[in-house]
């Protein structure tokens, strides 16, 4: 009698897509999604070669990263910036791929505006030259950032020679604080196994802290496993994800959204499926969290106060946290309430989704940005802009002083013309603190975007009060 | 691609772990659509500090760096590999790599060499004593030498296929193009819900808005 091993959704979706091959297997991906700025080189290579894009019909286009978020009046001043977006039109007609660029309506950040179309389903692989691609791993797909020969691979074969990644299960049960959100888990999840912690695996995230998760809460914490040194990070689709895909442009209706269900429903990892690597973290009472240093592990509670270096006992860990605090010039043992705040960002894959938007405008409502506080809301997407000033959040925003942008990567990233100013400390929604990633000499504390915005008003790291 | 058998030159430390990609080259770089030149951009904040390893003259020529755990971390950015292969360095030897780094550095033709974590303290504390002292990845045996550090045939680890693949010279490109039955076999079986997308460039909401 043949033996079948229980599966992980991982190796389920995995064997579900291998066309040839051992060790590293040809897979085969069911959506290639592109933004201006990892794709310029793939494409050139295309036409060396000349090579055609075997599925256009798999792939699809916008403009995020070197988008101005304030005026968007053309031609844009960043000259180079503007031929980076040039060539993306040009790449896009010349090969026939679906494109949404500056000023369209579909036009927003690369992980938002897929699973927003219902081009991100449960069971398939969706790559993308960015490593937050994980972030569509919310869904139950098997998602996660290229280089740029992989895009120009993906581009002419709509495949990918790769080795499976390792599974690790990361069960996260407890019930955490009303203060906390998905992006607190996210980040308790770094702090406890580390920016190596998920090396060489690729995570599904259980338990009940996942199970009463909303789906945009599953994309923050997804896109963040990239931050755990994972390859990506996944959630079994359930009825939160039906409900949330239901309806959407792309997505099968009627009697197909009925099939499509009951077979996604199977995709789950099977009871007694063997893991490499399991993690149980209980987050009960888990508060909000903020990070102290250059990476997403050197975290702590918004409550607490930097770490003494000379308390670690790992070198490693010792001599990092001393470069972190000599970088982000603070003291050991600095309250974080006391570090004087000078931005706040709310935006980013991570946090620019409308629930993040809703969260952040509950806590401002009524009340003032703090005196030289400069505070920006960059929503995700064009679409998301426009649902947010339908609610009215816009004007809750500049009623408090906040100023209310078009949908980007922004300050994330800060290749835009975004930026933190020099030395100056800012508290922002997005996933890197690492040195200089929002500004030459930015000091960036990563946290939710209900303490983001509580912070533009206090003028200091604070937790949001719950109603 | 060239073809990649051993590789012996001098060595540039550079002890830290966690190097993130924003580090070995700001997202600015990003904005240029060239396939080459980005040697300039390569850890371009630490150039700026004079004492900084790249900076030494002795350490000029040098094709191999030696770094620490975690290297290559943060955004998946080609950049990154792009700028070290600009500047000379030929092969990466560290106690481990963030993934998509390592699944990088083969496709620009450079090679990712995971050796344990005591071996590579020797290596890099003997290459920051002596900046002439010379070490060899063997691709073929799979080992580093760096007599000064007294590592000698210390094996270390390598993706197969990415060896494979840097020791033939191989496009993985064409590879899988030599497999276009069996992908056309896969398409025919996808199941009905795989979404598709719609080839077109959408149009710009207000007249003023887009330059196409």
């Amino acid at each position: 009698m043949r033996i079948v091993a229980e599966r992980t959704l991982v190796e389920r979706i995995w064997a579900e897509h291998v066309i040839e091959g051992a060790g590293e297997e040809l897979i085969f991906i069911d959506m290639h999604l592109i933004h201006e700025i990892t794709s310029p080189q793939a494409f050139e290579g295309l036409r060396e070669s000349g090579r055609p894009v075997r599925r256009p019909d798999l792939t699809v286009a916008t403009a995020d990263h070197d988008v101005p978020t304030s005026s968007r009046q053309v031609p844009l001043a960043d000259e180079i910036g503007r031929r980076q977006l040039m060539l993306q039109i040009r790449n896009c007609r010349e090969f026939g791929i679906e494109l949404h660029p500056m000023n369209s309506l579909g036009q927003g950040i690369v992980h938002v505006i897929g699973p927003h179309m219902g081009l991100t389903l449960p069971g398939m692989t969706i790559v993308c030259g960015d490593s937050h691609t994980a972030t569509h791993g919310a869904f139950g797909a098997v998602a996660f950032g290229i280089g740029t020969s992989q895009v120009e691979h993906v581009l002419a074969t709509q495949t990918l020679r790769m080795a499976k990644p390792r599974s690790m299960l990361v069960r996260l049960t407890g019930t955490i604080s009303p203060q906390a959100t998905a992006k607190d888990v996210a980040l308790a999840v770094i702090r406890a196994i580390g920016t190596d912690g998920g090396t060489g695996h690729l995570i599904e995230f259980q338990g009940p802290v996942i199970d009463a998760m909303s789906m945009e809460g599953r994309m923050t914490l997804c896109n963040m496993a990239i931050e755990a040194g994972a390859r990506s990070g996944l959630v079994a689709p359930d009825e939160t994800t039906f409900a949330y895909l239901e309806g959407r442009e792309r997505v099968p209706a009627g009697a197909d959204w009925e099939r499509a269900k009951a077979a996604w429903a199977t995709y789950r990892s099977a009871p007694d499926a063997v893991f490499d690597k399991v993690v149980e973290l209980d987050l009960d009472g888990l508060g909000p969290q903020v990070t102290w240093g250059t990476n997403p592990g050197q975290t702590t509670d918004i409550d607490g106060a930097v770490p003494d270096p000379a308390a670690i006992t790992d070198p490693g860990a010792r001599d990092a946290a001393t470069r972190a605090l000599a970088y982000m010039g603070l003291r050991p043992g600095q309250r974080i309430a006391d570090i004087p705040i000078r931005t706040v960002f709310i935006g980013s894959c991570t946090n620019g989704r409308l629930e993040d938007l809703r969260a952040a405008a509950d806590v401002v409502k009524g009340r003032a940005v703090a005196e030289g506080i400069t505070a920006l809301v960059v929503p995700g997407s064009e679409q998301i802009k426009r649902q947010a000033e339908a609610e009215g959040l816009d004007a809750v925003f500049t009623a408090a002083g906040f100023q209310w942008r078009n949908p980007g990567c922004s300050m994330c990233i800060a290749m835009n013309g975004d930026v933190v100013e020099p030395g100056t400390h800012a508290a922002s929604t997005s996933n890197r603190n690492f040195e200089g990633r929002q500004g030459p000499g930015a000091r960036t504390h990563l946290v939710s975007p209900r303490v983001a915005a509580a912070t533009a008003i206090s003028g200091r790291l604070t937790a949001a009060a719950v109603d | 691609m060239d073809k990649i058998e051993t590789i012996t030159g001098t060595a540039v430390p550079l002890d830290a772990s966690d190097v993130d990609t924003d580090q070995i080259i700001p997202a600015v770089w990003m904005k240029r659509v060239e396939r080459t030149g980005f040697q300039d951009g390569l850890f371009q904040k630490w150039r700026r500090d004079p004492d900084f390893v790249l900076n030494q003259p002795e350490r000029r020529g040098a094709t191999i760096l030696v770094a620490g755990p975690n290297f290559g971390c943060g955004s998946s950015r080609e950049h990154a590999p792009w700028a070290l292969r600009d500047y000379g360095f030929k092969a990466i030897i560290a106690p481990s790599f963030a993934d998509i780094f390592r699944n990088n550095l083969p496709n620009v033709g450079l090679v990712p060499v995971t050796l344990d974590g005591p071996s590579c303290r020797r290596v890099l504390d003997a290459v920051t004593k002596d900046a002439s002292a010379p070490v060899t990845v063997d691709l073929l045996a799979r080992t580093v030498t760096c007599a000064a550090a007294g590592v000698v045939d210390v094996p270390f680890e390598i993706d197969e296929g990415a060896r494979y693949r840097l020791t033939n010279g191989k496009d993985l490109i064409d590879l899988a193009l030599d497999l276009d039955e069996q992908i056309r076999r896969h398409e025919e079986r996808r199941p009905f819900w795989m979404p598709r997308t719609n080839g077109q460039v959408e149009s710009p909401f207000e007249l003023s808005g887009v330059e196409q």
